[in-house]
């Protein structure tokens, strides 16, 4: 070890070990110091629920990517490949999530600025629109049943079940928790606590929400704009 | 001050004993039913490779027990085929999903994680014990793939209603891989593509979505979680590693996720995501007969392609916190600083991206194009330059160093022998030119076994003897323990090292024997060797389990810190408590791995530990080694 001492000075900077020059104590970590050595407080909710939710949206993102390069390898690996003609009332079910996203973005900013009451009746019409936009799929999949055309029909056809029916489970999660929020959002003790919770969860429901709204478009798009 | 403790956040310990050791939400429980779960996964899985290499080496042979419990895949207790195929399929499945995804990962990262970082537990534990018990789940559903394939009994029930189970085998067929078209015909294509296929294709599809929920909590809690001082570069290497995988885990496994739905469709569904149009299957055209409907246009390939991107992230998911493990455990017990711990932490990021370009490799022979082969040949050798930068850091961590060779130590060094001698055969592996012979030989299985089966199995040994005593309070016996190693290691290396050897004679992989074939005839005193060797070395591994469960009751008190080692974990009590550190957060003021600094009183300085002088101001000075 001799060998490798190149300074003989006392030893009062961390010298090895890989650490970087950062400041120390009270820095760097994500979690902020709250003063004397205590517990720290766990005001991060907010932020830990948005990571997390993030996080788990990739992995979304990943599973409807690799479902899409199926798409598009099938679609060229043979000649049976005959799109669907687009049913109608899709473009009644894009409006009805497109303006979901919309309510639920109120009732986000309600909530934030303290307006529970308002809060709660956006939150109750994006759960009536995402209800809305889940039974007017399975409309659509009755009036394409209606005319024969079912999962093993033909490749695009397989596809479009497959594809609306992942979103619309993902959706269907979506509006558990909205209902759960529902449910919440009623007055209650230490109201505080509790709306700093809602706040939390509402924030990350709604980044998922936008993603299942984005996520619908680019599917429709790609089933039926897309050759 | 009031309004500040309601807004903290912390669980009493529970104190029943459901709550405290079964649907436990402790990220420190958790992790040992981790572990549990991947040493019981391992029993099952070791066996099978010893009924295979039973079946190899006295080919022939009457089993009277094997008749006796699978009394229609060992007839009169002689292995068919089909029940050795079967063996192979649940080794790998069992093996890669259940062992070595789970243990590294979700056993000592779940423990170890929070604690390294100075948090309470995991950022989301209900969803922590959630992703446990959904992969217990898929375990149980595995296991019913046996049964109800390997029963005729159950076969004629559960497995009727489930897509006809044949009942000869002890599993589906069709390897780990579970290739298409013959994945996706269902009964049609054969003995055990029945139930048995079904049971584990959602079986796979469970393990995922466990995977994932674990994979999401490990990100959240190392970017949210980290206390006072503990800055990404000040994490230790086993963070990073686990950090790196759980991202790998997070983005591969959804992949996995979609084709196991595609391949389950084309099953129960009848759609032709994967079958090919005018197949001829068990001398039945497509279409021809109502248990072959007609099917057209789908690509076996694509499988292929969704299974591999999948499947090569995953060799590194099993590998990378062995590599973390192993780094942690050279430095400690070389008593010295890693080695470039920034080449180190650069070099886990570097395997884990380029590991998500090279899944083309394991396709060289399904008649891609030669360019995008070359690409991925290219792009997979490269893959070599993070591994060495990776390897010489451990030689450069141990050069000079003052070894303490306990078990742990060990192991890691085994750790760096394995993925070297294993490792190197993947660039024999990458060239297209020489993978196009060596393919679907023995020497494929002798390179992965070594590098992403032995090395990684080799890494959570390491792990176990290290950790053992903050997780249970207790030492392991180390003169067990290296009687452990030596035999383990000379074991593996006779057992893998030879059947590098037979593929190069051109012996193929998933034979169930090799009597008919002349030109292997002379190899038979290798495969021996290899059968005796292999079942020494599961043998020994009964001192593993004796030690472990022994030490875990009877084995010497361990202090708090045995290892004199410097990261948080070793600051607290042996076990630790409930919420890890009795409500105060540690503040991190230095590296994690500050061993024979210059001038400190001791050999190593806890992560924990204040400055000499008791100054903050350590921003300015360059490393001085």
């Amino acid at each position: 070890m001799a060998t490798m001492v190149t300074s003989t000075r006392p030893i009062i900077k961390k010298s090895a070990g890989g650490g970087p020059k950062v400041p120390g104590p009270g820095g760097n970590g994500s979690r902020k110091p709250n003063g004397d050595g205590d517990l720290l407080p766990d005001d991060s909710r907010s932020r830990r629920y948005r990571i997390g939710m993030w996080v788990g949206l990739a992995s979304i993102f990943m599973m409807f990517t690799s479902l899409t390069s199926a798409y598009i390898v099938r679609a060229a690996s043979a000649n049976d490949w005959k799109p669907l003609p687009m049913p109608k009332i899709l473009l009644v079910s894009t409006g009805l999530i497109l303006i979901s996203s919309v309510t639920l973005e109120l009732a986000r900013r309600r909530l934030k600025a303290g307006r529970q009451y308002h809060y709660a009746q956006f939150l109750v019409l994006t759960m009536a629109l995402g209800f809305g936009f889940l039974f007017t799929q399975l409309n659509a999949w009755r009036e394409l049943a209606r005319q024969g055309v079912y999962v093993t029909t033909h490749p695009h056809s397989s596809f479009f079940y497959l594809l609306t029916g992942a979103h619309g489970v993902h959706l269907f999660g979506g509006l558990l928790a909205i209902i759960y929020l529902c449910i919440r959002s009623r007055p209650r003790p230490k109201a505080d606590l509790a709306a700093a919770k809602s706040l939390a969860a509402v924030d990350a429901l709604t980044i998922y929400w936008h993603f299942m709204d984005g996520l619908w478009l680019y599917l429709f798009l790609l089933l039926f704009f897309w050759r | 001050m009031s309004a500040t403790h309601e807004a903290v956040h912390r669980h009493p310990a529970p104190t029943g004993f459901i709550r405290k050791y079964i649907f436990s939400v402790d990220h420190k429980v958790i992790g040992i039913q981790y572990i549990l779960l991947a040493l019981a996964a391992v029993l099952v899985g070791m066996s099978m490779s010893v009924l295979m290499r039973m079946n190899l080496s006295w080919p022939g042979t009457n089993w009277p027990i094997l008749g006796t419990l699978f009394p229609g895949g060992a007839p009169g207790g002689m292995m068919t085929p089909e029940f050795y195929l079967s063996l192979v399929t649940m080794h790998g499945t069992i093996m890669v999903f259940f062992v070595l995804t789970t243990a590294p990962q979700g056993g000592f990262g779940n423990y170890f994680l929070p604690i390294q970082i100075g948090a309470d537990d995991m950022a989301f534990p209900t969803l922590n014990m959630l992703s446990f018990w959904v992969t217990l789940l898929g375990f149980i559903v595995i296991l019913a793939a046996i049964f109800v394939e390997g029963n005729p009994t159950l076969a004629a029930g559960i497995g009727a209603s489930l897509g006809g189970a044949s009942g000869v085998t002890v599993g589906p067929i069709g390897g780990w891989t579970g290739y298409a078209p013959l994945s996706a015909l269902g009964k049609i294509a054969g003995p055990g593509q029945g139930a048995g296929m079904n049971l584990w294709i959602i079986s796979i599809a469970i393990f995922c979505v466990g995977s994932l929920l674990g994979a999401l909590n490990f990100i959240t809690t190392l970017l949210n979680m980290r206390t006072r001082g503990m800055s990404l570069m000040r994490m230790p290497l086993t963070c990073w590693a686990w950090f790196t995988t759980a991202v790998l885990a997070l983005l591969s496994f959804p992949v996995l996720l979609g084709g196991g739905v595609l391949l389950l469709l084309d099953r129960v569904a009848d759609t032709s995501f994967f079958i090919p149009g005018g197949l001829y299957v068990s001398g039945i055209l497509s279409g021809q007969n109502p248990n072959f409907p007609l099917h057209s246009g789908g690509s076996p390939i694509l499988w292929q392609h969704l299974f591999w991107f999948f499947g090569h992230p995953e060799v590194y998911i099993a590998i990378l916190p062995g590599m973390g493990a192993t780094s942690h455990i050279l430095s400690t017990f070389a008593r010295k600083p890693v080695f470039g711990y920034r080449a180190m932490v650069f070099a886990i990021f570097a395997i884990g991206l380029l590991g998500f370009f090279v899944w083309g490799h394991h396709m060289f022979i399904s008649g891609m194009s030669p360019y995008s082969a070359m690409t991925f040949s290219i792009l997979t050798l490269s893959i070599g330059v993070p591994s060495a930068v990776k390897t010489f850091n451990w030689l450069g961590t141990l050069w000079g160093g003052r070894i303490r060779f306990t078990t742990a130590m060990l192991f890691a060094i085994g750790f760096v022998s394995l993925f070297v001698a294993g490792g190197i055969t993947g660039l024999v592996l990458g060239q297209t030119s020489l993978d196009l012979p060596m393919h679907d030989t023995y020497f494929v299985t002798a390179h992965f076994h070594l590098v992403m089966g032995v090395a990684s199995i080799f890494g959570m040994f390491a792990a176990t003897y290290f950790w053992f005593p903050k997780m249970f309070g207790r030492m392991m016996s180390e003169g067990i323990g290296k009687i452990h190693f030596w035999i383990t290691f000379i074991g593996v290396y006779c057992i893998f090292v030879p059947m590098h050897t037979m593929g190069i004679v051109g012996m193929p992989r998933r034979f169930s024997q090799f009597t008919e074939y002349e030109y292997l005839k002379s190899l038979h005193p290798l495969v021996m060797f290899v059968s005796v060797a292999a079942i020494a070395t599961v043998l020994v591994q009964v001192l593993f389990y004796f030690n472990f469960f022994w030490s875990m009751f009877k084995g010497k008190k361990a202090s708090d810190n045995p290892w004199e080692a410097t990261t948080l974990e070793w600051d607290i009590p042996s076990p630790p408590p409930h919420d890890n550190f009795a409500g105060i957060a540690p503040t991190v003021y230095r590296g994690p791995y500050e061993f024979a600094v210059p001038g400190a009183s001791r050999d190593y300085m806890m992560q924990s530990e204040p400055d000499a002088e008791g100054t903050t101001d350590n921003g300015d000075n360059g490393h001085k080694h």
